[in-house]
């Protein structure tokens, strides 16, 4: 018995040797991106499933800006041909962002035209920190958001205040993101 | 009509021998020997790809005296490949691409045989690629590129010449082309030069929403917004010409709506399915670069390309030779392998802190995954909680002896594969 036992592990060792399963250098990056993560504290990541590294969520909570006091989710899928295709990331909530589209649609320059295969993971978190912080008023995909941003800040962070609480603005509901 | 059969070899492949024949002065080490003749007739040479460079490459290669020749191609031949495709005539549409190909030319050149293999390249093993002398790619996909050079360079064993697999690289785009010679390990790889590439990017999202001044942005807005609303998340399938009217007519209304002119049907497949139009002319011109490769480095009777040619017919005829050099931290070519020893019982910390002392790796933070599932990482943090359980564990329970374990760290070029096997 332990003779058999002893004989499959060694089939099955050789098998492996034979067969090793070979690891994309798009695989390869992505663990050392998060391996080498210094995530500030107003952010955080969830892995649905841990094993798979290429699907995960970020929460960020910024301490300041129009969106303090929110906590916003966006879903990052990276597909095999990373670093040279950038990660897709959408956000998870429908928001009130001059930036942010009420299906999750992002308009960041480094998620599309401006996407170089030196970034990193990092580089899109900070990105989208960035954009909380720092809503733009000039690259709208919310263009009424955005044409408030221009016109009445005041106004406007009025508006965010209520649309994160769950409030309507402009007759749109937005969803109730306030941090737990 | 002369009789093939009276035809001697060195009268059918006199212009080859007129090359293999002599020394050089140009390449003194070069002694001709029978062998050599003898050698591109019998030695396996494979060839990626049946498309407009492909084709090119099959009929040089039949024509330069390679006897055996294979090719593999997952794709069948479409009415629009016949300008170009000069293998394929007009009954051939809907067959596989590798097949025709290969047939043509064993009914063509007498002497030659070529094997086709229809399928994909990632449906054959290392064993399948060991077989080869050689390998000349003429592909149009990035994707396949990177595969096959990382599978190349994963292949060398330094110690065992026989793993070397040159990889000779054509491509085309519109005018403009360029061929190169991939020594894995040894020269500059696919990978190294990726940061070379300028992506085939689409326009800022914004422009795209909100201000189109092309009719380019028109049809993106179509294809990456309008699209998602209206059809939710069943797919594109850019092939189909009820997609393509869909998209026309929807960029179409809005680019009337801005005042955009020129958004016309194939200029929507154009953007959709990101067709640049391929040039013969060009084709022929960078296969032939690969051939002459091909030939110089399986009979030695010259030096060989060192090693990237590129080549520009925009604006009249321009190519450009030069060393691309290696990078350092690249992460096919660079990557450290090694080979490890150590107890199976022993747990994934101990392995660990047994990787940060140890003198010639000195790892600092690493992270370990085995085919792309994580064992441990140090970062995030929601991540190193949820595998930290791992680290107790005994290596034995979390992978296999001889399996390879991608090791990252801050202090490593890119990654260390190891193979550990446990004892």
């Amino acid at each position: 018995m332990i003779k058999i036992w002893s004989m499959k592990k060694e089939s099955l060792a050789t098998a492996g040797d034979k067969k090793k399963p070979k690891v994309s250098a798009g695989q390869i990056r992505v663990q050392k991106d998060l391996n080498e993560l210094d995530l500030p504290k107003t952010m955080k990541m969830t892995f649905p499933a841990p094993e798979d590294l290429l699907n995960f969520e970020l929460e960020i909570s910024p301490d300041e800006g129009f969106y303090a006091g929110g906590t916003f989710k966006f879903s990052f899928a990276v597909n095999g041909n990373y670093p040279h295709d950038a990660p897709s990331v959408k956000c998870l909530q429908k928001i009130y962002h001059p930036n942010i589209q009420a299906d999750g649609k992002i308009c960041l320059n480094i998620l599309r035209e401006d996407w170089k295969p030196v970034l990193t993971l990092n580089s899109v978190m900070v990105g989208l920190q960035y954009l909380l912080l720092e809503p733009n008023a000039d690259d709208p995909l919310n263009k009424e958001a955005a044409d408030d941003l221009r016109n009445n800040r005041r106004a406007f962070e009025q508006n965010v205040h209520k649309s994160i609480r769950g409030g309507s603005v402009n007759g749109v509901a937005y969803d109730n993101v306030i941090s737990k | 009509m002369v009789d093939t059969q009276t035809i001697t070899d060195h009268e059918r492949w006199a212009g080859v021998y007129k090359l293999l024949d002599r020394t050089s002065r140009i390449h003194p080490e070069f002694e001709p020997q029978e062998e050599i003749k003898e050698f591109i007739k019998t030695c396996k040479i494979l060839v990626i790809g049946a498309g407009g460079l492909g084709c090119e490459i099959l009929k040089n290669l039949a024509l330069s005296g390679f006897g055996d020749i294979h090719v593999i191609d997952m794709d069948t031949i479409d009415v629009s490949n016949l300008n170009r495709q000069f293998l394929f005539r007009r009954a051939d549409v809907g067959k596989p691409k590798a097949v025709t190909a290969a047939a043509f030319v064993n009914k063509r050149v007498q002497g030659v045989t070529v094997t086709p293999h229809y399928c994909k390249i990632q449906d054959k093993d290392e064993d399948f690629y060991q077989e080869f002398a050689l390998i000349i790619c003429g592909l149009d996909s990035i994707e396949a590129r990177r595969w096959i050079n990382a599978t190349l360079v994963g292949m060398r064993d330094e110690d065992n010449p026989d793993t070397l697999k040159p990889l000779i690289d054509g491509g085309t785009e519109g005018f403009k082309g360029q061929a190169r010679v991939i020594l894995p390990g040894i020269t500059s790889c696919y990978e190294c030069s990726m940061d070379m590439l300028s992506k085939p990017t689409g326009f800022p999202l914004c422009t795209i929403a909100n201000t189109p001044r092309l009719p380019e942005h028109c049809i993106e807005w179509a294809s990456v917004l309008e699209w998602s609303n209206k059809h939710g998340d069943r797919k594109m399938d850019t092939d189909d010409p009820k997609d393509i009217q869909w998209l026309y007519e929807t960029a179409l209304a809005r680019a009337k709506q801005y005042n955009i002119q020129g958004v016309t049907y194939s200029l929507t497949q154009g953007v959709v399915k990101n067709i640049i139009p391929a040039i013969a002319a060009t084709n022929a011109i960078v296969a032939a670069s690969c051939c002459n490769e091909a030939l110089k480095i399986a009979t030695t009777c010259a030096k060989n390309l060192d090693n990237y040619m590129m080549y520009s017919g925009n604006d009249s005829v321009y190519t450009y030779t030069f060393e691309h050099q290696r990078k350092d931290d690249c992460p096919v070519c660079s990557n450290s392998s090694t080979k490890l020893d150590f107890r199976g019982d022993k747990t994934l910390e101990e392995f660990m802190d047994y990787l940060k002392e140890k003198p010639d790796i000195q790892l600092k933070r690493p992270g370990f995954a085995v085919g792309g599932k994580p064992l441990y990482l140090q970062a995030p943090k929601q991540l190193e909680e949820a595998l930290r359980p791992n680290l107790v564990k005994p290596l034995k329970e979390l992978f296999s002896s001889g399996d390879e374990v991608t090791i990252t760290d801050s202090t490593l070029p890119f990654s260390l594969q190891a193979v550990v096997t446990l004892t």
